[in-house]
């Protein structure tokens, strides 16, 4: 069965304004890493806060584990099963000692005091940061306040994470460590991600990509199949990854390569090869 | 500038004073506060500089920081001084000149009332910097709670602290930032009289409220999202517990205090 559910998805902020999400229907499974990438205002962010009851759809209806979000009662069992992770790293941290950060929402799960600090040390662990933990977030990296924003979400055990643009505001480095954070869990952990993002190099290793445009899912499908598609994506305003834009640059000017090149390494060998 | 502003400002030891519980702590700091307004004698305040002595021995944090914390104040105490020298009567002229006269009351009043303010500054200040900011929250909260039947809302009110603490440091940092960038375009924030640097700073104020507005907005998600709800069903990590030694010392320093207070 699918873990998230959504079934023709309207959303508006207040009854007199434009439709921000129309007519979306979707399925997450269970251990899936769906990207979604989509220009500015096409509604990611919206979407991604209806995943987790802080929006209610307007029309239609979101199930997470066949639990609706409309349920008033359901809405503390989902906020638990996904987790959010937010763009900016200074303002998801609520406490000032990383520990007590990552233990903010045990705390509020009402869990007994030993279960909780097992939970944060092996959250901190996941991440990579175990050896922060009595540090003050404010003296860390954007890429390490990311983590333990990360962090402070394992430690619910949630299914499913929900990553609303987090490497948005870090330097390539931090970037990086965030996502190959999430890539280790969905892996390791088989945690099912979410990933909303603007840099379609995040989007290569994803099980299924998910365009967004003006509010409707535009287009889905294997970063294969999206990447192939290059007249569509400029029209939806988005970009091919580097490396793949390069090899269609290449192939353009006469080079016999194949399609679906999207990795540095890859692109690297197939040149090598055409000596 | 910002930099000198120390608020707060938690020194981690391993002493005596800081394995303390934070509710003890406060509750001595009460009994102290009392005892300061109840002393009308200079023996009474040789006790109580002996009682601070004391703490600041057990808690391994160098006087410096003391006077440190005492600094800012300066000017209201030594004002608190001249206006009592020179206002308060009575008693038996020491110094006059035309029209200023300092009696014998003022001297009194003068000397202690400052005396007053700086063992309380020195007194709290140690604190702050012996309990980390979230003890001190948690340590509030607790002693808050049999308000809650009141209507008190001790959770939020200790939710509320913590977060401003949390966030001390990064407006500040933001605040240098924008200066920064102001400063870049050709404001000026040092020269020009008083009413021309207040008004320097409102390129500074706004930007830097306006993004304090959009991070509670986030903050205020970011809780909801992780499942929280207010201080009902909320369970703690590091739950606050009093030993023996907790007990021990809000006797000692009960029995101390008060009668320091009421003899002297
Ligand atoms: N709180 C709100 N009230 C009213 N309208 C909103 C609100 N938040 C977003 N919108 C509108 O909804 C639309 C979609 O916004 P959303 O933030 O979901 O887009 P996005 O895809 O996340 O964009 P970005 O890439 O900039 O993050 C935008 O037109 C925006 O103006
Ligand atoms: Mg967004």
């Amino acid at each position: 069965m699918s873990l998230i559910n959504i079934e023709n998805l309207h959303y508006r902020y207040n009854s007199k304004g434009n439709w921000v999400l129309k007519e979306v229907d979707l399925e997450v499974n269970s251990g899936e890493f769906v990207v979604i990438v989509g220009h500015n205002g096409s509604g990611k962010s919206t979407l991604a806060k209806m995943l987790n009851g802080l929006l209610i759809p307007t029309e239609g209806d979101i199930e997470i584990n066949g639990r609706s979000t409309k349920d008033r009662d359901n809405i503390w069992n989902i906020r638990q099963q996904v987790g959010m992770v937010f763009q900016n790293p200074d303002n998801q941290l609520i406490a000032n000692i990383v520990e007590e950060d990552v233990a903010f929402g045990p705390e509020n799960l009402g869990l007994e005091s030993m279960k909780i600090r097992d939970r944060v040390d092996w959250a901190l662990k996941e991440v990579g940061m175990e050896e922060f933990k009595r540090h003050a977030p404010h003296n860390l990296s954007g890429g390490q306040k990311q983590r333990i924003a990360i962090a402070g979400v394992l430690a619910m055990k949630p299914k499913c994470l929900v990553l609303d643009e987090p490497t948005a505001m870090l330097d390539p480095l931090g970037r990086k460590s965030v996502i190959s954070t999430i890539e280790k869990l969905n892996k390791s952990l088989g945690m099912t991600v979410v990933h909303i993002t603007h840099f379609m190099n995040e989007a290569i290793k994803a099980d299924r990509i998910i365009v967004m445009d003006g509010g409707r899912v535009a287009l889905e499908g294997t970063p294969k199949d999206i990447f192939a598609k290059v007249n569509q994506i400029k029209k939806y305003n988005l970009d091919l990854p580097q490396v793949a834009q390069l090899a269609l640059e290449l192939q353009k000017s006469g080079l016999d390569l194949p399609d679906d090149i999207f990795e540095v390494d890859r692109l690297v060998n197939l040149l090598c090869s055409l000596k | 500038m910002l930099d000198d502003i120390i608020i707060g400002q938690y020194i981690e030891r391993d002493s005596f004073i800081h394995s303390l519980d934070p509710r003890i702590k406060i509750l001595v700091i009460i009994f102290f506060i009392i005892t300061i307004f109840l002393i009308n004698a200079f023996t009474g305040y040789l006790f109580l500089a002996f009682f601070i002595l004391v703490t600041v021995l057990l808690s391994k944090i160098k006087v410096k920081y003391i006077i440190k914390s005492i600094r800012p104040l300066i000017f209201i105490i030594s004002f608190t001084l001249i206006v009592h020298l020179f206002m308060t009567r009575g008693g038996q002229i020491i110094w006059e000149w035309r029209f200023l006269k300092i009696e014998e009351e003022g001297l009194r009043m003068g000397l202690f009332m400052s005396l007053r303010l700086i063992f309380l500054v020195s007194y709290t200040s140690l604190l702050t910097l012996t309990t980390s900011p979230l003890a001190l929250t948690d340590g509030l909260e607790s002693l808050l709670k049999p308000f809650e039947k009141i209507g008190l809302p001790a959770h939020e009110l200790a939710m509320m602290m913590s977060i401003a603490l949390r966030f001390i440091p990064t407006l500040l940092e933001e605040a240098q930032k924008i200066m920064k960038a102001q400063k870049a375009r050709g404001a000026d924030f040092e020269s020009g009289n008083l009413i021309n640097k207040a008004k320097s700073l409102i390129p500074l104020l706004v930007p830097l409220f306006v993004n304090a507005f959009r991070r509670a907005d986030d903050l205020a998600l970011a809780m909801e999202a992780r499942c929280y709800r207010g201080g009902e069903g909320r369970s703690r990590m590091n739950a606050l517990l009093l030993v023996n030694k907790d007990y021990i010392v809000l006797a000692l320093s009960f029995v101390y205090l008060i009668s320091v207070g009421i003899f002297l």
